[in-house]
């Protein structure tokens, strides 16, 4: 059952996440992407990680992508050029390398030997009580480091976007 | 115990790795490129909760909950990072209207 | 097996109908009680108080014909047909972490009820919620985008910054809730609010942290897109922006999300802050007719801020749209920051 799920939820990641990258629609470029997300926030769940799953959701479903769209639609984006238009040779080389640092990548990881997963221990409720325990103990710094850069990139948020008044 | 070997998960994040490397590599709209770059950095982090899902079932709990960690602190990073890269977005449309990435290189002289 | 996936079909089953069933009723509500509020009869000619009014306006809205604007074609068509729909959904699904009732250990068939909510299991409870809730704003978005006129782009458009601002606020002003209760399940919660201080006081979360209950009210009336905050529709401006275009069922869809986020958005209200089902003073009667009680008490608190959002719709005139960013992004969030770092104070008072 678990192992369905997760196979049926790679496989819509994969095909919206193509999708996302090669429609001229900027609109069903950010839904696929939205596919794609719920489809990993699956596959999280399955894998016994159900905080992830949730963040997930929020920050880049509920938060980010709308984000993506309200700009889209502030800057009324209604088309985007055809995927590798322009720049023939470029496109060309580029699509191999991508591909060829996935497939070596590929490769590297069929060298390593497949264990099955577990869950994280003290989560029989949920990942959160040992998540957040290990967030606020042995992650302090992280966590506010965290915070810096999220009140920075806030305040460069306003600045970049701000009308010059003069 | 999960009956999903990481490797698969690992291999999953590979290939939208590679999706959106592509993207990036391929794309001129400047929005259409950090849509691809989304793309990746969930990639990295399926990465990490394929490795969080070994080291769990090895029976290094304090490791697993790190790489759940990282996960979430990406996803806090991703969306400072959002945040930025649209406002930059916005000021360059006013500039040039458009966000056509070829179009802006004007360091170039 | 069979028994337990019979009780999770009848939950869903009399959840979903019982949210359905009580948009009519919310909008006769809506209209005897702004008919009231502004010295009127409202509607009063179909059945005894205008009550079968809303069956007529049922029926109005399915032979209406369904208008699709020209110009809308290809995938624009797919996602001005998709909106309506994942309004609807988001809206039921949200409900089914929503506990309503107190369950004594009942069984059904054999089968323990499991709590008086449809998914008892779900460790993630009101993060589940939150993050359910926050797609509710691809509807609009998306219907603002599809319909190809630039009053629903406006209204698309605010909507998406509106509902991500407000988000936080709602979101920060829970964290005292849950600091307290220690649980992110909303059962959980309820049963911490049980009881009294002093012998008179509820221990409602509302009387320690009453910032945070405002900021969530103000909050959910914003998430909701209910005056004063319907800046999304605001009907002087925008024609009624997202779904101006719509009509037929698929208005009817938007019009019928709206009243179930009500709904949800009251039982969150009264959960999180007004103790749920819970009275002080009141023991619970075993068996059945305790559970029956406490839906009853359940019902008449979320039905009080029902009609609290009916009154003030037709109180307070709606905000300018920087004024309410102004309000969202300067106001509420350090209000609500304020609320949980005085209760994490608090608790840590407590605990030396």
């Amino acid at each position: 059952m678990v192992t369905y799920v997760f196979l049926v939820a790679a496989a819509v990641a994969i095909v919206f996440a193509l999708l996302a990258i090669v429609h001229r629609n900027p609109i069903v470029n950010v839904l696929s992407l939205l596919v794609v997300f719920f489809a990993l926030a699956a596959i999280y769940a399955v894998l016994g990680m159900d905080f992830l799953a949730a963040m997930q959701l929020i920050v880049y479903a509920g938060a980010v992508l709308v984000l993506f769209l309200f700009v889209i639609m502030l800057l009324n984006i209604k088309s985007v050029e055809r995927i590798g238009s322009g720049r023939p040779l470029q496109a060309v080389f580029g699509a191999l390398t991508a591909i060829a640092i996935a497939t070596a990548t590929v490769l590297a990881i069929r060298q390593l030997t497949p264990s099955w997963g577990a869950l994280l221990p003290g989560s029989a409720k949920g990942t959160v009580y040992p998540l957040g325990h290990a967030l606020l103990t042995s992650h302090t710094f992280a966590f506010e480091l965290i915070s810096v850069l999220l009140v920075a990139s806030l305040v460069g948020a306003y600045v970049l976007a701000r009308k010059e008044d003069r | 115990m999960i009956p999903i070997p990481y490797t698969w998960v690992l291999i999953l994040a590979t290939v939208l790795f590679g999706i959106g490397a592509i993207g990036v590599l391929l794309r001129r709209n400047a929005i259409a490129i950090f849509l691809s770059l989304e793309i990746m950095l969930n990639s990295a982090n399926l990465a990490f909760a394929a490795f969080a899902l070994k080291l769990a079932y090895e029976g290094h709990g304090a490791a697993a909950a790190a790489g759940q960690l990282f996960v979430f602190f990406i996803i806090a990073v991703a969306a400072a990072e959002a945040a930025v890269g649209l406002a930059l977005f916005i000021a360059m449309f006013r500039l040039k209207e458009t966000i056509d990435v070829d179009r802006f290189n004007i360091l170039r002289w | 097996m069979w028994a337990e996936i019979l009780v999770i079909v009848i939950k869903v089953v009399v959840v979903s109908s019982v949210l359905l069933t009580l948009v009519p009723i919310m909008v006769w509500v809506e209209r005897r009680g702004a008919a009231m509020i502004q010295d009127r009869l409202g509607p009063n000619r179909v059945g005894p108080f205008g009550l079968l009014q809303p069956i007529v306006d049922a029926v109005k809205l399915i032979t209406k014909e369904d208008l699709t604007p020209s110009g809308v074609k290809g995938v624009d068509r797919l996602l001005y047909l998709l909106a309506p729909s994942i309004a609807l959904v988001v809206a039921i699904s949200v409900f089914i972490a929503v506990p309503f009732g107190f369950d004594p250990g009942l069984k059904l068939f054999g089968h323990a009820i499991d709590g008086f909510i449809v998914a008892p299991n779900l460790n993630l409870g009101i993060l589940y919620i939150f993050a359910i809730a926050s797609l509710g704003v691809y509807s609009v978005v998306l219907a603002g985008w599809a319909s190809n006129n630039k009053y629903s782009l406006m209204g698309g458009i605010r909507a998406s910054a509106q509902m991500v601002s407000y988000e936080l606020a709602m979101t920060i002003s829970v964290v005292g809730v849950l600091m307290v209760s220690g649980s992110f399940g909303l059962q959980d919660v309820v049963l911490h609010q049980s009881g009294t201080w002093f012998g008179f006081i509820p221990r409602w979360n509302v009387f320690p942290q009453i910032i945070g209950a405002i900021t969530f009210i103000v909050a959910a009336f914003a998430e909701t897109n209910r005056l004063p905050f319907d800046l999304v529709e605001a009907e002087a401006e925008l024609v009624v922006g997202y779904h101006t275009e719509y009509s037929s069922m698929r208005f009817a869809a938007f019009f019928m999300s709206e009243y179930v986020n009500m709904v949800t958005a009251s039982s969150l209200i009264v959960i999180l802050f007004f103790g749920g089902w819970t009275l002080p003073g009141f023991a619970t009667p075993a068996g059945w007719l305790g559970a029956l009680v406490s839906i009853g008490i359940f019902a008449v608190k979320v039905a009080f801020f029902l009609w609290f959002f009916v009154w003030v719709r037709w109180t307070l005139p709606r905000f300018r749209f920087d004024q309410l960013m102004a309000l969202g992004w300067k106001t509420m969030i350090p209000l609500a920051v304020l609320n949980f770092l005085l209760v994490g104070a608090g608790m840590a008072l407590r605990n030396l």
